[in-house]
């Protein structure tokens, strides 16, 4: 039992340093990539493939490929990782008002919660960041709004399993004020299952992300991100199928990372599957 | 339900009033022209925009009561002939992939569960671990690639919308889905197989193979028919990226170069519809499930709307 505990956690801290490793790259992407810019043309090196010199060729502009993923994490990470904030923040807070409150509350908050759950999240996704206008951030929001619910939904139902339990209705009895009942009750109940849930939510969002990009309602160009560099590729699949490797492998395996980094949090907290 | 539905179609027709373009401006600009002030205040008045909000809404909802879902600015033909039109290769692509990932995530998620901790159950769970990781874009492209454009078996515009144009663009979405279902299937299975009544059967001296098809597969079924129902969610959002990738002529491409070309008639089309038969498949499964289980005929939707739809993005 101690060894299999001691294996979680080293499962989890292999996967927390690849994060931290991807995080850096996307950090020092200058020293990385030796000063290659990402977004600057260089017309007569178009559509070079790779060699000693452009690790992962060039694009149909001239652009490093190299440099070009590597700066992509940057946007690609601040992204999904601003998402996943605003989600986690906002569901947290909603659901857990609306769990300890009930009443109205939580009759505006759940309604509007259901009518989101009837709409396909990409769906609605797709619609609400094309016509806002296609950019990254108004990508964020798109996806911030479709998906803050799970975690309101979350959040009340474990609030609502001890609101009524002996020492939360103590607390009440000894005049604790509201405000500390819920951030010293209500919280650390909700917390272990919401993080692990936004953990394992970090790849999903980062492919949701570079999904509106590659439709063309996330980052416009020149950004180097992921998505947006597949679809740019497309026209020159024939010739230079290098395009489309290397920005798909990058979107692969920072979601790998982050998919098993989630799970292996989960193991590590012991948090029951919901 | 009804609220929801009511709730649902304000949202749809609000969000086109978010838009930072003005309809008017953009539908003239679409059609080449420059137009001045005075024109432009004259087609608002005549399309009804200067109206308030609600007045605009309640119109709207009416119209689309009727049937009558406005005219595309972009094509110039009412929207819901345009819908329509579009509806069957969209169709046919779901119904495809959805035969695909049943063939591929049953069999495979029963072995799994069967095998539990053995070697297939970790290949299977490595496998879809990486499936659940790729962008299904990137699929598509390097599917395109591979068998389209290197091998040529397939044809690289899936316009025709005969079978073996449908082939790729319906791998391409059942790819990440049977990622994702095969893990339900196993879990679904696992928990019935670790229920009594199969120790019963088992002590009883029934042969395994017996135990497992008559009686917990059609136990795991129910769990998994729901499921089913609210993946269709992610296939309908899913056939926009496929559609786009491999020309096929579905409701997804038309709704994406709908708001290229801020087509906002068109857009709410497009959501209503594609909600309307989300909701409309929820409803049928739920009736369904209900009709091969008694017990959850009582309080069946209200459960579901808790726990199974709260579920829906979590992995299993």
């Amino acid at each position: 039992m101690k060894r299999f505990k001691a294996t979680k956690y080293a499962v989890f801290l292999t996967f927390a340093v690849c994060a931290i490793l991807i995080i850096l790259a996307a950090v020092f992407a200058p020293v990385l990539c030796a000063g290659k810019s990402p977004v600057d043309a260089e017309l007569a090196d178009a559509l070079l493939p790779p060699d000693s010199h452009h690790w992962f060729g060039t694009d149909q502009l001239g652009r490093d490929v190299f440099a070009r993923v590597i700066y992509g994490a940057r946007i690609t990470l601040s992204a999904a990782l601003a998402v996943v904030a605003i989600i986690f923040v906002l569901g947290t807070l909603l659901g857990i008002l609306a769990g300890y409150f009930g009443g109205i509350m939580d009759a505006v908050i759940m309604r509007f919660s259901d009518m989101m759950v009837s709409f396909p999240g990409m769906v609605l996704a797709i619609a609400v960041a094309g016509i806002s206008g296609a950019s990254i951030k108004n990508a964020v929001i798109a996806v911030s709004f479709v998906s803050w619910t799970k975690y309101a939904r979350l959040a009340r139902s474990l609030v609502a399993k001890i609101r009524h339990s002996d020492y939360v209705q103590a607390a009440v009895v000894a005049g604790s004020r509201q405000w500390y009942i819920l951030t010293r009750y209500m919280l650390p109940a909700v917390l272990p299952t919401l993080v692990v849930t936004a953990a394992t939510d970090i790849g999903s969002m980062i492919l949701e992300l570079a999904g509106l990009s590659f439709l063309g309602f996330g980052a416009q160009p020149p950004a180097p991100e992921w998505g947006l560099m597949l679809n740019e590729g497309r026209p020159h699949m024939q010739t230079a199928s290098w395009l489309m490797v290397f920005p798909g492998l990058a979107i692969f395996l920072v979601v790998l990372v982050f998919n098993f980094l989630g799970d292996s949090l989960r193991d590590v907290l012991d948090v029951r599957k919901e | 339900m009804l609220v929801v539905l009511l709730g649902m179609s304000f949202l749809t027709f609000i969000l086109t009033n978010l838009a930072p373009g003005d309809p008017v401006r953009t539908m003239y600009a679409s059609a080449g022209v420059m137009p001045d002030e005075e024109m432009i205040q004259k087609t608002r008045e005549e399309m009804g925009l200067n109206r308030p909000i609600p007045v605009q809404y309640l119109d709207w909802l009416t119209d689309c009561l009727k049937g009558d879902f406005g005219t595309s600015y972009s094509f110039g033909k009412p929207v819901g002939e345009l819908l329509l039109s579009r509806l069957l290769p969209t169709v046919k692509l779901t119904l495809l992939s959805l035969v695909f990932m049943l063939a591929f995530s049953v069999p495979l998620g029963m072995a799994a569960a069967v095998y539990q901790n053995k070697w297939p159950d970790v290949l299977v769970r490595i496998v879809t671990f990486f499936g659940v990781s790729m962008p299904n874009f990137w699929v598509g492209l390097l599917l395109l690639l591979v068998f389209a454009v290197k091998l040529a078996w397939f044809p690289v515009l899936s316009s025709g919308g005969d079978l073996k144009s449908m082939v790729l663009p319906a791998a391409t979405l059942a790819f990440a889905m049977t990622a994702k279902y095969t893990r339900q299937v196993r879990t679904a299975v696992l928990e019935e197989l670790n229920q009594d009544y199969v120790t019963g059967a088992r002590a009883l001296g029934m042969k395994e193979s017996r135990i497992l098809w008559k009686n917990v597969f059609p136990n795991a079924l129910l769990p998994l028919i729901t499921m089913l129902g609210l993946s269709l969610g992610s296939l309908l959002g899913g056939t926009a990226v496929v559609e786009v990738i491999f020309s096929c002529p579905g409701l997804g491409n038309l709704a994406v170069s709908a708001i290229m070309k801020y087509d906002y008639p068109l857009i709410q089309g497009y959501v209503l519809w594609v909600s309307l038969m989300y909701m409309l498949i929820n409803w049928l499964v739920d009736i369904f499930c209900s009709l091969l289980d008694p017990r959850t005929r009582e309080s069946a939707s209200v459960e579901r709307c808790v726990h199974g739809k709260g579920g829906m993005h979590e992995k299993v």
